[in-house]
């Protein structure tokens, strides 16, 4: 057992005489006897380093991770090549160790990595101002609508059937809390229906919200959802996967005011699903009712240049009650992987990612549509993640027969979307190669041959 | 961390040496960049190379590229490095930041969350391959829930705030269940600020109570207040002033009265473990702050985590999905995630919560269990009230006294007013002057009822030394003030950059690098 102290018994009756106490008994005197607990914790007793290390690493083998298998499973965390030069950098305990830079004097590093995390969100989602960074995706979807709340104070908020289903329904918890309304926007064929849109819309419209590309893969037209919502002054928050924004056109650029997103696939790790990072970048008129930390340049009293964090008379360590959002923290470490991992790629590096993770995911969709009993759920374009359909089969029984292979085929759409019960998201990234996409295709067609000789009638419908 | 510092008189350099690389050393990395400069190699183009345009219409393109930086692998490590080099952090020394528990950060812990079975499971897996890592949670949530006292634990929440949150949204799922619709939830004047700020997003009112003469909550004052529209009582306790408030079993009596439920709010949790319960005080809802209590390094501001731990009858309304047991085909327990909670308040973010910073606690607790838990309480309670004793004697306290004379538990609060009105310095001042001698300054300001507070928490993880160090440096500090106030005003002077022009910053703001 180890509680990381240092205290001697020797310690302990110099520190006692000192306090002028008999016993460490003596200083919980304040907490009535009827509420102390008379016994120990029913917890194991505690364990050597090693010992842990062992149990540890006997529970991790219990699981299958991308490391153990061929893995096409996206669905709003993708497995990306994190470099090793991330690993290094966030190890460090420089980084790893301190609390939020309330004393910028020595917290300089932290600050400006958040200056430049801010600078490289802006570039990527073509709005002036981010933040230091929020929790993670679906819940900066919440906290987007809060903030269209506070600034139009409108009682409705429209969210595509294209949005993340965790993002969907984080917002329905979050808007019953302060008081809006959430409504679903239809899909056609595959991406956000604008005539729904155009019918829902009114001068009630707080929000609407939408993601790009959407959950199916697609890429939306966000310009012509944008401008359909702006005509009734709606807020506009569209949630991107930062990776295909290096070739897709920014929402910034398409008059969207406030894009947020899951920041994982800039070089944090799977992790079970977090911790990750959240962005949140908006225009510049949303600046004062942003959430959350945000590092600005100044100068100290030599005339040097440095960061503080600025602008906190929006939050709740100074406005209490009257905050704009009770967030206490950015998610600075897995920020700081994401800018490291933006650096890495670099200007063309995004770029040419995007590019090859358009053209893989062709290849992949054309050769797994072409397979006998598979066809595609929309003909939307796509960038790194695209629907087919298994007409016929127990998608499940198929997965499993390609789990046995070693290969992970992707989302189970039946999970989230029973309009697509027959529905399998596949997900790409640069790891996954032509001679992995190939496997897949000649897995999949032996499953679903395997599947419909075994099926007995009426099993899938 | 020594008792001398750097005085004005002598050369006041910044972190770097000479002008050059000073200035060096402040470059951003977009003023690194050169352009053909990369790090990145792109895998080999292995399927056909289509024109872009077939596979993506023209006018969903890209037509400027983001700005990015270009610069080289080893100009990029050495640009972070450096910067690393302008932080503070736990592993150099004392961090006394009350509130915050800077707790000692364990090694194993990184190694642990790094192992590709964790590092590498896709939130998604199907929870037949995910069994491993559905365990460590159901054995973290039954861990948290024997801390805490009560039964039910809900590990989604990403931080203490949204832990804050999920409790003030369950209490409304609560009521309303109940038909019954209120509308205020009471807070004391010395609660974190992120507790008023919670009740305004939930959609509540914010009524404060006040402060007794000993620190604890006045008792008449939640009386008066406590009424059929109040949905809950947000605490701390031991409260923000590190004092354990004795009548919480009349406050919970009087909170329980009205129907209302009563929050803990697990900032302060290092001071009681394996000791007393929320749940045994009469708490309905607990969050924990993963990164404080248990471990989770703090990463610069994030990230963290902060489950909940909730009684029975809070239980239905838990957040969606739920880690779950049951007993398997073979006979042993099997893990799940359970979606179907019709009362659930929903989901509060994506996927199960920060499973990494699960298998750091969990590896914490195990390591220490029952007894460990306790003694780290212990320790923490007992350095916090020994470095008090040496913060009491003369030369320090008739300028630093302390806020409310009692025993304190794992932190206390000073005042800098006296210090303020005999030596002209103020407790910016002072936390400013102590950067010079290598310690972090306590969380200064706060609480706010108290006139120039500091709050100063030692953690149970330092040596008797180090704290017998901060007080001398402390006094060393007010001796210096004494003679010549202006060192501590026009402090610090050995940190890359001085005081900086925060008003500036907020006044025109400069929030991304022009491109």
């Amino acid at each position: 057992m180890s509680t990381y102290t240092s205290a001697t018994d020797a310690d302990r009756r110099a520190m006692l005489d000192e306090i002028g106490a008999m016993s460490i008994e003596q200083l919980f005197a304040d907490i009535p006897g009827a509420l102390r607990l008379d016994r120990p914790l029913a917890l194991p007793a505690g364990m050597a380093e090693q010992e842990v290390y062992e149990h540890l690493k006997e529970l991790a083998a219990r699981n299958v991770s991308a490391e153990d298998e061929v893995s096409f499973l996206g669905a709003g965390m993708y497995d990306h090549y994190v470099p090793s030069l991330v690993d290094t950098l966030l190890s460090r305990s420089e980084f790893l160790t301190p609390y939020t830079p309330y004393q910028p004097e020595i917290s300089q590093g932290g600050l400006q990595v958040m200056f430049e995390y801010q600078t490289a969100i802006s570039e990527l989602t073509g709005l002036p101002v981010s933040n230091a960074s929020v929790y993670e995706g679906p819940s900066a979807v919440g906290a987007a609508a809060y903030l269209a709340k506070l600034a139009n104070g409108r009682p409705r908020v429209l969210a595509s059937r294209g949005v993340h289903p965790h993002s969907r329904e984080t917002l329905t918890t979050l808007a019953r809390g302060y008081g809006q309304t959430v409504e679903e926007l239809p899909l056609a064929g595959g991406a956000t229906d604008l005539d729904a849109l155009v019918a829902a819309l009114g001068d009630d419209v707080s929000a609407v919200v939408l993601q790009q590309p959407n959950f199916l893969g697609t890429v939306e037209d966000v310009a012509a959802l944008t401008a359909a919502a702006k005509a009734v002054g709606a807020v506009v928050i569209c949630a991107c996967d930062p990776i295909p924004l290096g070739i897709l056109e920014p929402p910034g650029a398409q008059g969207v005011d406030i894009c947020v997103g899951e920041g994982q696939t800039l070089g944090n790790r799977l992790d079970y699903g977090g911790p990750s990072f959240g962005f949140f970048a908006a225009s510049q008129e949303h600046l004062r009712r942003m959430p959350g930390r945000i590092a600005g340049q100044t100068v100290d009293v030599d005339s040097k240049r440095g960061y503080v964090l600025t602008l906190q008379t929006r939050e709740q360590h100074i406005r209490r009650e009257k905050a704009t959002s009770n967030i206490c923290t950015a998610q600075a470490l897995n920020a700081l992987a994401g800018v490291v991992y933006l650096g890495w790629l670099g200007r063309q590096g995004l770029v040419e990612l995007g590019e090859l993770l358009l053209r893989r995911t062709a290849y992949a969709r054309e050769t797994l549509c072409a397979l006998d009993g598979v066809e595609p759920l929309h003909e939307q374009p796509v960038v790194r993640e695209f629907a087919l359909r298994l007409p016929g089969v127990d998608v499940d029984a198929v997965v499993e027969r390609l789990a046995a292979e070693g290969i992970n085929a992707g989302y189970r759409l039946g999970r989230t979307y029973p309009e697509y019960a027959d529905g399998l998201l596949v997900a790409l990234t640069e790891r996954r190669t032509r001679a992995q996409i190939d496997r897949f295709g000649e897995a999949l067609g032996s499953a679903l041959a395997a599947e419909r000789g075994a099926a007995p009638a009426g099993v899938g419908a | 961390m020594s008792a001398t510092a750097p005085r004005p008189a002598a050369s006041a350099p910044g972190a770097g040496g000479s002008a050059i690389s000073a200035a060096d050393d402040t470059l951003t990395i977009y003023e690194r960049s050169q352009p053909g400069r990369r790090a990145f190699v792109a895998p080999v183009l292995d399927v056909p190379e289509r024109p872009l345009d077939e596979l993506l219409p023209a006018r969903f393109q890209r037509t400027r590229a983001a700005q990015l930086p270009e610069v080289s692998e080893p100009e990029l490590i050495r640009h972070y490095h450096r910067l690393s080099k302008r932080n503070f952090d736990l592993d150099t020394g004392f961090y006394p930041l009350g509130s915050c528990t800077m707790k000692h950060n364990p090694k194993l812990h990184e190694r642990v969350a790094a192992l590709p079975g964790n590092a590498r499971l896709h939130p998604l897996q199907d929870v037949k391959r995910a069994q491993g890592a559905l365990e460590l949670m159901w054995n973290l949530q039954e861990s948290l829930g024997e801390i805490a006292g009560l039964p039910h634990v809900s590990l989604q929440p990403s931080a203490g705030s949204h832990g804050e949150l999920a409790g003030v949204l369950l209490t409304r799922a609560y009521h309303e269940d109940r038909g019954e619709h209120r509308t205020k939830v009471l807070t004391p004047d010395t609660a974190h600020g992120t507790n008023p700020a919670t009740v305004t997003m939930a959609g509540y009112e914010v009524v404060k109570v006040g402060t007794n003469a000993d620190g604890g909550v006045d008792v008449d004052d939640l009386r008066a207040k406590a009424d059929e529209q109040v949905a809950c009582l947000m605490l701390t306790n031991p409260s923000t002033l590190g004092l354990f408030d004795p009548n919480i079993a009349e406050i919970a009596e009087i909170v329980h009265g009205v129907g209302a439920t009563l929050y803990y709010d697990g900032a302060n949790l290092n001071a009681i473990m394996g000791i007393t319960r929320p749940g045994d005080m009469g708490f309905d809802i607990v969050h924990f702050n993963l990164h404080k209590s248990f471990t989770q390094p703090h990463g610069g501001g994030g990230p963290g985590a902060g489950p909940i731990a909730v009684s029975e009858r809070i239980e239905p309304y838990l957040p969606r999905p739920q880690v779950v047991r049951r007993d398997g085909a073979s006979g042993g327990p099997e893990f799940d995630l359970d979606e179907d909670r019709p009362k659930s308040i929903g989901k509060l973010r994506g996927f199960q919560g920060n499973y990494g910073v699960f298998v750091r606690s969990y590896a914490y607790i195990r390591s220490l269990g029952s007894e460990g838990l306790r003694e780290a309480s212990e320790v923490a309670v007992l350095n916090a009230n020994y470095l008090l004793a040496l913060l009491k004697r003369e030369g320090i306290a008739e300028y630093l006294p302390v806020a409310y004379d009692r025993v304190c538990m794992h932190e206390f609060v000073l005042s800098g007013a006296p210090m303020k009105r005999e030596l002209g310095i103020r407790t910016l001042d002072l936390a400013k002057r102590l950067l010079d001698f290598g310690v972090h300054p306590p969380t200064v300001y706060f609480p706010l009822l108290v006139d120039e507070a500091l709050l100063i928490e030692p953690t149970e993880t330092e040596t008797k030394e180090t704290l017998d160090r901060f007080a001398e440096i402390v006094a060393a500090i007010l001796r210096e003030a004494v003679d010549d106030p202006e060192i501590a005003r026009n402090a610090p002077y050995s940190t890359p950059v001085r005081r900086l022009d925060e008003a500036r910053a907020a006044k025109t703001p400069v929030l991304r690098q022009p491109l």
